[in-house]
């Protein structure tokens, strides 16, 4: 707790020299009374009780925690803990019942004649289950700075959350201070840093804001910085975060993680990638959707506008695959070396499928990954969009045992996507939509140069890759964004 | 009781008073704002012919991208242009 920003109180000082903390209700802490008499007597040492003031004894040396502020403050878990204090402050300390351990802690000698040589502590107090988050609000000088919403005890709290319109349609954790305060201990950051102006209604959203919803989307503390950068990154101009939750298509911002934070916090670039199961996968891009959604006022049937929508836009997140694959990263593509911890934003759509489960040349692969890039948003429409391809390491391993890298990939399936331009016109093929006739008679690309994003994740067996197509690329839409994730 | 933080942007709304909605729109100036999109430009041709047979001045504006919020010197110049605004979205 010591590092949380969210924390500005400074511990009350304890009285000097030796210091035990106690409770009643401790069978360990009543054992070792008559040593706690002992060294009183013999080494003027101060008790601290948590629960019955008149234990061990009523007397100047025996201090109430009755607030349990001092125990709170000091880290205390254990009870009996005996401390060494200087200037206020504890240097060391032992924990339970432990004669050698006393002895040769506190300098003296018999203490405890009669009792057994050693017996285990007991919780202390200050971190009993029930009461330790209202300790932690009460003692931690909140500096959060969000409305206080009270729900009574009668109404249950999930449904008035919901009620509220604070929820994406799935069930939300209740946003408690306690659950705040520990969410802000998983940056650096402090709670009123401005982290974006979040779209449609350009709200100035903090750090604070931020971990509210990540609490609500189910996130642990360690995302957080992932939340927090994601939204960085969906914040700037080149991602368009506006038009892209305005737009009549089904997209949303999809989150791709690349370096050491992947592991740090768990996430699953393995089977089921794209799917459900893993926190860290599930609840990233969620946070970001809700933060667009609470903060920004970005709601569908408002400002979202999309048609039929997808199930990305509850939040698409994942990380790649890097270690099992062969060629750099998403990140070293774009820029980063392999130990900066990343987000790459996209805007995609819900991932689909391609099946090759013959080919064995990456001649073929290619060939079949183009011809079903080929239909990325439409046959019929071209450079306008782009696509992440999502390579199996199982697909992956054709370009690794014929020693493609990344470069050749690009080059041999830009060659394939190269598409005759009086097939994509406007009437070609008897279907009226298509580029405009100024493309006739010549080759157009399927996607601008850089257009076509490629990640390495999947589980180890399946030969299928998937493609997460986009919208609307460049000036006039949205380009990816790769941002650092800064602790 | 159970206390949560409050997850949204906190915003209080300005109520602003409406301009009066004008009785007729002969001699107005009234804004159309193309955004861009493939034959909005048809579409606002017919509006500006309708609105000038009723005695009204046209000014045409267009955003640089139907994806994109419309610049605030566009907005602006819009506000301090015209007498009245037609507002409506595309698709």
């Amino acid at each position: 707790m010591s590092d949380n920003p969210a924390r500005t109180t400074t511990a009350p000082p304890l009285p000097d020299g030796l210091v035990a903390v106690v409770k009643k209700d401790c069978p360990t802490c009543v054992l070792v009374m008559p040593v706690l008499n002992d060294l009183a007597r013999r080494a003027r040492a101060t008790v601290i009780t948590q629960d019955d003031p008149s234990f061990p004894a009523t007397a100047e040396w025996v201090i109430h925690d009755a607030e349990l502020e001092l125990s709170w403050h000091h880290d205390i878990e254990t009870v009996p803990t005996l401390l060494k204090v200087k200037d206020g402050q504890p240097t060391e300390r032992i924990v339970g019942w432990n004669r050698t351990e006393w002895e040769s802690f506190t300098g003296l000698d018999d203490l405890g004649a009669d009792l057994p040589d050693w017996r285990p502590g007991c919780g202390s107090l200050s971190v009993d289950p029930t009461l330790s988050d209202q300790l932690a609000v009460k003692f931690s000088g909140s500096a959060m700075k969000s409305r206080r919403v009270e729900i009574a005890a009668l109404e249950d709290v999930s449904e008035s959350m919901f009620d509220r319109g604070w929820s994406d349609g799935l069930p939300l954790v209740p946003p408690t201070e306690a659950r705040v305060m520990r969410m802000l201990a998983g940056t650096t950051r402090a709670p009123d840093d401005l982290v974006a102006v979040v779209p449609p209604d350009l709200v100035e959203c903090t750090v604070e804001k931020v971990a509210v919803n990540a609490v609500m989307a189910g996130c642990r503390p360690d995302y957080l910085p992932v939340v927090i950068t994601a939204l960085e990154a969906a914040c700037t101009d080149e991602f368009n975060m506006h038009g892209l939750l305005a737009t009549t298509m089904p997209v949303g911002p999809v989150i791709i993680v690349n370096g050491p934070i992947r592991q740090r916090i768990g996430m699953n670039s393995g089977i089921n990638v794209l799917g459900q199961g893993n926190r860290a996968n599930s609840t990233i891009g969620r946070a970001l959707q809700l933060v667009i959604r609470n903060v920004g006022g970005g709601r569908p049937g408002g400002v979202d506008r999309a048609t039929h929508g997808s199930p990305a836009k509850y939040g698409l997140c994942f990380p790649e695959d890097e270690e099992g694959s062969p060629w750099d990263s998403l990140a070293e593509n774009r820029g980063f070396t392999n130990g900066e911890s990343t987000v790459t934003l996209f805007p995609g759509e819900s991932p689909r499928i391609i099946v090759d489960q013959i080919s064995r040349s990456p001649e073929s692969l290619t060939r079949h990954l183009a011809l079903a890039l080929r239909s990325n948003i439409s046959p019929k429409l071209a450079m306008m969009f782009d696509s992440i391809l999502v390579l199996s390491p199982e697909h992956m391993a054709r370009y690794r045992d014929a020693g493609w890298n990344r470069e050749r990939f690009n080059q041999e399936i830009g060659e394939m996507l190269k598409l005759s331009g009086d097939e994509l016109v406007r009437g070609a093929g008897g279907i009226e939509e298509g580029l405009p006739e100024m493309f006739a008679g010549n080759p157009v690309p399927k996607f601008r140069p850089g257009g076509l994003l490629v990640v390495h994740a999947g589980g180890g067996a399946g030969l299928f890759s998937s493609i997460i197509a986009g919208w609307v690329n460049g000036n006039t839409g949205t380009d990816p964004v790769t941002r650092e994730i800064k602790p | 009781m159970t206390t949560v933080l409050d997850p949204t942007g906190e915003l209080t709304p300005q109520t602003r008073q409406r301009v009066p909605r004008p009785k007729s729109l002969y001699g107005l100036t009234v804004g159309l704002l193309d955004i861009s999109k493939p034959r909005g430009d048809v579409f606002l041709d017919r509006v500006e012919a309708k609105l000038i047979g009723l005695g009204a001045k046209v000014n045409r504006y267009r955003k640089p991208t139907f994806a994109k919020p419309a610049p605030v010197d566009l907005r602006h110049e819009i506000a301090s242009q015209c007498d009245a605004v037609i507002e409506a979205l595309a698709d």
